[in-house]
């Protein structure tokens, strides 16, 4: 067993580490009133007691009696906006015929720190997408050798629903390191677990103690008993069923006069990759460029064939986003499109719950089911 | 190819519209070598005659003069663009439209009879056939500057029809609404500025108007769940776009 334990010293050190070794450091701060993700220079950077509330369209810091630094459930932004940027150049080209000229990428080498079981999954999900078929996206693959210090949860949200996703509260495979975070009268301290060799040759440089078998039995009892505090939780049925039997559900219409189709919902989702492109000019004409950006299934124009849109309404645009999410999603890439994050929910600014209405179709589609019989 | 003729047009309106023109100032030299000015009243008072390829046209609809001196001007453009909230929504002056404008020209006024008015301010889109337009109060510095190099390429602008929170979510910025309760118009609101107001954290005022098939409804009934009162959801819609956000409420 390779576990060990180090304290607040060693987790900066850890930081030192991985910068030196060329990586650019990404993890949670606090930033205009809630926990974000950005570069890390030090672990004094890291929210260091502070916690969230958060609920459907609602989030708020709290400060914490304790120091606890992984105490937050997912915030506004997901690691999504390293590896799938939300705006980048695809290629460029000029008046003098010389071709089109693909964009040079300086791509960082990237360690994320702090990575939950949720969005850990969220990285495979988005990998399997972009670069899982034939035509791999070039750009999601140079940023994909990447360093993971994943952070077991114990401390879920209110609108957390992992443990039935089947992503969390643990941290699964995948990771270089995990860590499980534990203050306490012993001490502030972090279980470490090393998932890989490149995690091994790392951790080698950090100072660490051997985790006497009553702090791993601490760790592995925070983690456990996260999963029975889930905000939230997916109705345990076959969703992409669900779905294809809710073509035609009255609820799209109901959720439709609450949905305010701002895309919100699409955006901070960690697996949700859509994009569009936009081609810019100077204004010599002698320069063009193509550019790609994120877009969304609730924008008009996403749907947008020859001579209009085809997804007007509200109905049609949450219905395409949640079946595809919670069932075609399946069909495509073989897996849900959800997590279990909860992003959606907090970020809608009205709250609307995927889980609730995938309950209220899943429990109307059964009663159709009923009926029909 | 000779060069294309570009005409700024000043109906009712601040003239902040047409100087995002002026404030291009690293492409301004750019575009005087690719248009010629031909009427440009902020900048020169050189006027050259019609006919126009490219007309901005700023300000609303709100006399019986200006009624008609916009027949004219898209008589004369081959592609008539309307920038900004009075250009392609009536404006703030478009309060009227929902008020009695004999009353207030007869409290405003000292000599009430010499005013010559409507009794509304509307888009421009109401009277002639517009190409594109471009939302806000002010226009977007990069918006205008989209739909002149769109033009010079012979390519469709780039002007999404989105919410501002796409802006916002692409810019990685918190949420005000969610994250600080911050009562906030973005997502009803016609893309177009970038985000602005969030970007220093405050809510959306809907200056760019209403985007296509909002679900303003949805969000006043947030506005309330924030601690809006009645009146003040009323003024939060009533203000450079008023006229197309009451038709969305």
């Amino acid at each position: 067993m390779s576990t060990a334990t180090i304290d607040v010293d060693g987790l900066g050190r850890l930081i030192d580490v991985l910068a030196a070794d060329g990586y650019q450091v990404i993890g949670p701060t606090v930033r205009d009133g809630a926990i974000v993700l950005a570069e890390l220079d030090s672990v004094d950077q890291l929210p260091s007691g502070w916690g969230v509330e958060v609920g459907p369209g609602e989030y708020r810091l709290r400060k914490r009696a304790d120091t606890a630094m992984f105490a937050h459930s997912a915030g506004p932004q997901s690691w999504k906006q390293f590896l799938h940027p939300a705006h980048r150049k695809l290629w460029s080209t000029d008046a003098e015929g010389n071709g089109f000229v693909p964009a040079v990428e300086e791509v960082p080498k990237y360690a994320f720190l702090g990575v939950r079981g949720c969005d850990l999954a969220a990285i495979g999900v988005l990998g399997g997408v972009l670069a899982g078929g034939r035509h791999p996206d070039g750009s999601y693959v140079r940023r994909r050798p990447l360093f993971v210090v994943g952070v077991n949860c114990t401390e879920p949200g209110g609108v957390c629903f992992c443990a039935s996703m089947g992503t969390g509260p643990a941290v699964g495979p995948g990771y270089d390191l995990v860590l499980t975070e534990l203050v306490d009268d012993d001490g502030h301290r972090f279980v470490v677990d090393v998932g890989s060799a490149q995690g091994r040759r790392i951790f080698d440089r950090v100072p660490s103690r051997e985790a006497p078998a009553d702090e791993v039995g601490l760790a592995q009892e925070a983690v456990a008993s996260a999963a029975g505090r889930m905000g939230r939780e997916m109705p345990a049925t076959d969703l992409a069923e669900v779905v294809r039997d809710s073509r035609e559900s009255p609820l799209w219409d109901d959720i439709a006069a609450r949905c305010l189709n701002c895309a919100n919902c699409t955006l901070v989702c960690p697996t949700c990759f859509c994009t569009t492109t936009e081609d810019v000019t100077d204004l010599t004409g002698e320069h063009a460029e193509r550019w790609q950006r994120w877009s969304s299934c609730f924008e008009l124009d996403f749907s947008y064939l020859h001579g209009g849109e085809v997804r007007t309404s509200g109905a049609s645009r949450y219905r395409q986003w949640l079946s595809h999410k919670l069932g075609t999603w399946y069909d495509q890439f073989g897996g849900s499109g959800c997590v279990g994050c909860g992003r959606c929910i907090a970020w809608c600014p009205v709250g609307i719950d995927l889980t609730a209405e995938a309950a209220r179709l899943s429990a109307a589609a059964k009663g159709s089911v009923d009926v029909d019989r | 190819m000779s060069t294309p003729t570009l005409g700024v047009w000043k109906f009712t309106s601040c003239d902040g519209c047409q100087l995002t023109l002026l404030d291009c100032e690293d492409e301004l030299l750019a575009l005087a070598g690719q248009v010629r000015i031909a009427q440009f009243l902020e900048a020169s008072s050189a006027v050259v005659g019609g006919p126009y390829d490219v007309s901005l046209v700023e300000g609303s609809i709100s006399t019986p003069d200006e009624a008609e001196r916009i027949q004219r001007i898209r008589a004369e453009s081959r592609v008539l663009v309307a920038i900004g909230a009075c250009a392609t929504a009536g404006g703030i002056q478009a309060l009227r439209n929902f008020a009695d404008v004999d009353e207030f020209r007869s409290v405003v006024y000292a000599a009430p009879q010499y005013i010559d008015t409507l009794a509304t301010s509307t888009a421009i889109s109401e009277h002639v056939d517009v190409d594109f337009e471009l939302r806000g109060c002010p226009i977007d510095r990069h918006q205008l500057l989209e739909v002149l190099t769109a033009y010079l390429a012979g390519r469709k602008p780039d002007l999404p029809d989105t919410s501002v929170c796409t802006e916002c979510k692409r810019r990685g910025l918190t949420c005000v609404m969610v994250a600080h309760g911050t009562p906030c118009l973005g997502p009803v609101t016609h893309a177009g500025c970038g985000a602005l107001c969030p970007a220093y954290g405050r809510g959306c005022f809907g200056c760019f108007g209403p985007m296509t098939n909002p679900n303003v409804p949805a969000l006043t009934a947030q506005l309330r769940v924030l601690g809006m009162a009645e009146d003040e959801v009323d003024r939060v819609f009533r203000t450079f776009t008023v006229s197309s956000f009451e038709r969305e409420r």
